[in-house]
């Protein structure tokens, strides 16, 4: 499942995709909306993607993930518009025979969408001003 | 010949569109496009290091020629790591 929605993020739904016999191990990962961004309070965020993009991107990382670990069995999806604090905005599943290679890939899975896929987010804070995020320097390369 | 350009975040608002179809000489790559941006919106220099272009969802650059049918996109700094 590799998915952008604008509907309320089910993690029974990720965690259901991501079953199978042979899993030992699932890992899943919430991203959720924090009340501050370094100590500015937050009123809520507004998430905006390029759907087709961005579910493209994300099976590149499902593929990536096999490449490396050779599990077969990730789950992505990432809700866009308007989300209040405590909401769910990303979730990312990973299942496994052994809990190590899905901590890991769940990780890495979580680093990479943060890199490659068409995700933005505006903060708009309780003291009325609203800005687009700025990206960590570490996460972003550019290419152009 | 004729492509679709979509804008996002910060281009979208300042563009005050999030998408339109432009006609582009044969052979132009994404950097005609920018041209014609800058045109109207010379700002938009600020953001070439730090933005990224997509051609058919694959990430392109400016140089990349352009086929009729394509969908470009400009991609600004997607979400930053710190928050989760």
């Amino acid at each position: 499942m590799f998915k952008i929605t604008s509907d309320e993020i089910e993690l029974g739904d990720v965690i259901r995709a991501v079953e199978a016999g042979d899993a030992g191990a699932i890992v899943h990962f919430l991203g959720v909306v924090r009340n501050n961004t370094e100590g500015r309070e937050v009123s809520y965020l507004e998430y905006e993607s390029y759907p087709p993009m961005a579910e493209k991107k994300m099976a590149e990382i499902a593929q990536e993930i096999h490449e490396k670990w050779g599990l077969d069995r990730v789950a992505m999806i990432h809700r866009v518009g308007r989300l209040e604090i405590g909401e769910v905005s990303v979730a990312v599943a990973v299942a496994s025979p052994h809990r190590k290679e899905a901590f890991e890939a769940c990780h890495y899975a979580m680093n990479r969408l943060k890199q490659i896929v068409p995700i933005w987010k505006r903060e708009v804070w309780v003291d009325g001003e609203e800005e687009w995020v700025k990206p960590d320097p570490v996460f972003f390369q550019p290419k152009a | 010949m004729k492509v679709k350009v979509k804008y996002f975040a910060v281009l979208h608002e300042e563009l005050d569109r999030d998408e339109e179809e432009m006609d582009l000489p044969e052979g132009a790559t994404v950097r005609v496009i920018l041209d014609r941006l800058e045109a109207e919106w010379p700002e938009i220099a600020e953001y070439y290091d730090v933005m990224q272009t997509s051609v058919n969802w694959e990430y392109a650059t400016p140089d990349s020629e352009l086929s009729d049918g394509d969908e470009v996109a400009f991609i600004p700094p997607v979400t930053g790591g710190q928050d989760v």
